[in-house]
C-alpha cells in the first residue's frame, strides 16, 4: 500500500471509492445511489470553481477567522523539558472548533443544490453546534442527531444548538452516542433526500462526505503551513503533528499539507481514545488492533464483534467515542504515513490540568488526548524537535464532565 | 434449466391469478425457538420468507425492524442460529423459498464465499443485501448464482432509467422494488397509484422478471396494489410481535393470524 506524491490524499482513491484498494467505498442503500452520485457530480464541478473558492475563502476568513493561531507552549516546554511544544489553536475558530470548516463548505454546497434543509450528526456537539451556526448564516433549515447520552454529556453545545433554532433530534438506539446519532441522521436522509442534504460530520461515511470534510478542514494545514514558514523561515527539520483521532476530520486537515513530507522530517502522530482505564472499552480501532469492517457506508478498521456487530465504545470525550475511524487514516495507518497510539480518559484528564496550569489554553478533552500523547514523548526529545498539537477544540462544552471529574480525583 | 424455486413460487401464484406474499421476520426475534415457530406458522400463507440476520447498525431500517433485530440480538442469537433456524425449516417446508436479507458487514465477517456455500448447504434461495448496491454487487451476485441461488436487486424512485436498465439487465428471478423514499415500515407517502405507476414503468422493461413492492406496506393499503408480481410485508409483522411481546400473547398466533388476513386481502 503505496501513497501517491502531488495528490491530495482524498483523491486517491479508486473508482469505486476504496483507499487502498480496500478502505472506505460506497456501502449504502440503493435509494442513496442517486443523491451520492449527484453531490459527487456537484461537488467535483464546486471545488474547480473559482468563484465558488474565493466564497469559501471569504467566509473562512471573515465569518470562520483565518487563520487561527499557530504558538509556541513556553511554559508547558519549559516544564517538561526537552522537545519545543507548540499549538495550532484551531479552537479559536467562530465556534470554537475545527467542525466549523466542514459545516460551512457544506452549508454552501446544499444552497448550490438548492436545498432548504440541511441535517447533521454530532457526538461533542461541535459539528451539530457549527452546522447550526452556519445554517443560520445561509438561511437553511436545520436537524441534528444526538445521542440521548451525548445530549446530557455535552449541554452547553446543546444550548448553542437550539439558540440558532436547530431542532435537536435524540437518539435513543444502541448505545445512545455518536455511533447511533450517525446511523439515525443517515436514515433520515434516506427518507428525505429528495428535499435535504446531509452533512457528516467527520471524514467518515460514504466516499464522497470523506472528502468534502477533508477538503474542508484541510484549511487547518495550508494556514499552518504558512505559519512555520513565516515563524521559522522555512519547514524545520524535525516536526511532530499530534491529533486527536475520532473520526479523524480534525487530523486529516492538520496533516493533509504535510503528507508529502518524509517521516523522518514530519511525523504524523493520530492520538485515539483508549477510554478509561479500567475498561475493556474504548474508541481506538487504529491503534487497538480492530479488524476491517463496514459502517456507516465505509469500509474500516472498526470496533466490532466477530460477527460484524458494532461495540460498544467508551470515552470520557464524546467526539472520539465512535468505533469507526476515517479510511484515509486506515490508509495512513497502513501505508506506515501516520503512526497510531491511544490516550486513556485519566491521561487525557491530567493532560488538561497540566495546559490549563501552564499556558492560557483550554482544549476540549478531544485535544487532550493529542496533548497526553506530547506531554509523554517531549521530555525524551532534544530541543530542536517541534511538537505541534492541534488544539481543535475548546472545552467550554465539558464544563460539567471536568467539574466531576476533577474534583473527584 | 432455471430451477429456482422463488421463480417456481411466482409461476404458481401467476397461474393463481394473484400476487405472491412474501413475508419478513427477524431470526431469534425475540428467540431462535419462537421464530422457527412463527416461520413454520406464517409460511402457511407466505409465498416467500424473507428472513433477516440481525445488525446492530441498520442504517436502512426503520423503527420496528431495529426493534426486532435488538431483540434478537440482546437475546444471543449469532449468524450460526439464523443458518440453523433455516434449516429447520426447510426440513419441515422444503419447497417454501426462503430469502436471507441483511447488511454486508455480517456477510463479510463470515467470510463471502463461506456465507454463500453455508447458504446453499442449509437451503437458502435467495440474497438481498441492503448496503452492496449495483453494480459494486455484481462480483457477489455472480458467485451466488454460480451457486443457484437469487441475488435479488433493489430498485429505488430515485433509481435513473438508464440504471434500472441496467440493474434489471443483470438481474436474477427477483427484483425487489422500494414503494418510495423511507427507511423499512415507513408510513406511506405517497398514494398507492403512483406507486403502482412507478412499478408499472419498471414492470414494462422486462416482463419475465418477477417484481415485488416493499417498504411501507400493511393491512390497510396491501390491497390498492395487489397488481404487483408480489408484496413484501416485514414491518408491520415485526411489530405485531412487539406488540404481542408487550401484551404477554403469544406472537405465534397473532402473526399468523396477521399473515392470513394479509394473504386474503391480495386474493
Amino acid at each position: 500500500m503505496k501513497i501517491k506524491k502531488k495528490i491530495p490524499l482524498i483523491d486517491q482513491h479508486d473508482k469505486n471509492g476504496f483507499w487502498g484498494g480496500k478502505f472506505g467505498g460506497n456501502y449504502i442503500p440503493e435509494t442513496l445511489k442517486k443523491p451520492i452520485e449527484d453531490l459527487e457530480i456537484l461537488f467535483g464541478k464546486l471545488r474547480r470553481d473559482r468563484k465558488f473558492i474565493i466564497d469559501r475563502d471569504k467566509y473562512f476568513k471573515n465569518w470562520v477567522g483565518s487563520p487561527t493561531r499557530f504558538i509556541k507552549l513556553e511554559n508547558l516546554t519549559k516544564n517538561l523539558g526537552g522537545a519545543q511544544i507548540w499549538a495550532k489553536v484551531v479552537s479559536d475558530a467562530n465556534g470554537g472548533a475545527h467542525k466549523i470548516y466542514n459545516a460551512t463548505v457544506h452549508c454552501l454546497i446544499a444552497k448550490k443544490a438548492g436545498k432548504k434543509f440541511i441535517v447533521g450528526d454530532t457526538g461533542a456537539g461541535y459539528a451539530g453546534k457549527m452546522l447550526s451556526m452556519a445554517a443560520k448564516k445561509f438561511g437553511l433549515r436545520c436537524k441534528i442527531f444526538m445521542g440521548a447520552k451525548d445530549i446530557k454529556r455535552q449541554k452547553p453545545n446543546c444550548d448553542a444548538m437550539k439558540k440558532n433554532g436547530a431542532e435537536i433530534v435524540p437518539v435513543y438506539s444502541g448505545s445512545q452516542t455518536l455511533v447511533d446519532a450517525v446511523s439515525e441522521c443517515m436514515r433520515y436522509w434516506v427518507s428525505n433526500c429528495d428535499t435535504t442534504h446531509m452533512c457528516v460530520g467527520s471524514t467518515v461515511g460514504p466516499n464522497i462526505f470523506v472528502k468534502i470534510c477533508g477538503w474542508s478542514t484541510a484549511q487547518i494545514s495550508k494556514e499552518l503551513k504558512l505559519q512555520l514558514k513565516e515563524k521559522f523561515k522555512k519547514i524545520p527539520k524535525k516536526i511532530k503533528l499530534i491529533n486527536c483521532v475520532g473520526g479523524g476530520s480534525s487530523a486529516y486537515g492538520f496533516w493533509s499539507e504535510f503528507i508529502d513530507y518524509k517521516k523522518s522530517q514530519i511525523e504524523l502522530i493520530g492520538v485515539e481514545a483508549g477510554g478509561p482505564k479500567k475498561s475493556k472499552l474504548h474508541a481506538a480501532p487504529l491503534s487497538k488492533g480492530a479488524s476491517l469492517g463496514i459502517l456507516h457506508g465505509a469500509a474500516s478498521y472498526v470496533c466490532q464483534t466477530k460477527e460484524g456487530q458494532i461495540n460498544e465504545t467508551e470515552s470520557i470525550s464524546a467526539g472520539l467515542d465512535y468505533p469507526g475511524v476515517s479510511p484515509m487514516h486506515c490508509f495512513l495507518k497502513d501505508s506506515k504515513r501516520a503512526r497510531y497510539t491511544f490516550a486513556s480518559d485519566e491521561e487525557a484528564l491530567s493532560a488538561y490540568q497540566l495546559v490549563t496550569k501552564y499556558e492560557k489554553l483550554n482544549p476540549s478533552l478531544e485535544p487532550c488526548h493529542a496533548f497526553a500523547e506530547a506531554i509523554k514523548i517531549a521530555p525524551r526529545l532534544s530541543k530542536n524537535s517541534i511538537i505541534i498539537v492541534n488544539s481543535c477544540g475548546d472545552a467550554k462544552k465539558d464544563r460539567d464532565i471536568l467539574k466531576n471529574r476533577l474534583k473527584k480525583t | 434449466m432455471n430451477k429456482s424455486l422463488i421463480r417456481l413460487a411466482f409461476k404458481k401464484v401467476k397461474k393463481e391469478k394473484r400476487a405472491a406474499l412474501l413475508t419478513y421476520i427477524v431470526a431469534g426475534d425475540n428467540t431462535k425457538k419462537k421464530s422457527l415457530e412463527i416461520l413454520n406458522s406464517i409460511s402457511n400463507n407466505a409465498d416467500i420468507c424473507e428472513i433477516g440476520f440481525p445488525h446492530n447498525t441498520p442504517i436502512a431500517d426503520g423503527g420496528q425492524i431495529q426493534t426486532s433485530s435488538y431483540r434478537a440480538l440482546k437475546n444471543g442469537i449469532k449468524i450460526n442460529d439464523v443458518f440453523q433456524i433455516v434449516k429447520k425449516f426447510k426440513l419441515i417446508k422444503k419447497s417454501k423459498p426462503v430469502i436471507l436479507m441483511g447488511y454486508y458487514n455480517v456477510i463479510f465477517q463470515y467470510g463471502e464465499n463461506k456465507f454463500i456455500a453455508r447458504c446453499k448447504k442449509t437451503g437458502v434461495n435467495g440474497i438481498i443485501v441492503v448496503d452492496l448496491p449495483y453494480p459494486e454487487n455484481k462480483k457477489f451476485a455472480d458467485k451466488c448464482k454460480k451457486k443457484s441461488i437469487d441475488f435479488i436487486q433493489l430498485i429505488s424512485p430515485t433509481t435513473s432509467q438508464s440504471r434500472v436498465k441496467k440493474i434489471i439487465k443483470d438481474s436474477h428471478n427477483m427484483i425487489y422494488y422500494i414503494s418510495m423514499l423511507s427507511t423499512t415500515g415507513g408510513k406511506l407517502k405517497v398514494s398507492t397509484n403512483k406507486i403502482l405507476k412507478n412499478y408499472n414503468k419498471i414492470k414494462k422493461i422486462n416482463k419475465n422478471k418477477n417484481f415485488v413492492i416493499g417498504f411501507g406496506i400493511t393491512e390497510k393499503n396491501i390491497s390498492k396494489l395487489k397488481s404487483a408480481d408480489g408484496l413484501v410485508v416485514g414491518s408491520a409483522i415485526c411489530n405485531e410481535i412487539t406488540k404481542s411481546l408487550y401484551k404477554k400473547q403469544n406472537p405465534v398466533t397473532n402473526v399468523s393470524i396477521m399473515v392470513k388476513k394479509l394473504k386474503h386481502k391480495i386474493l
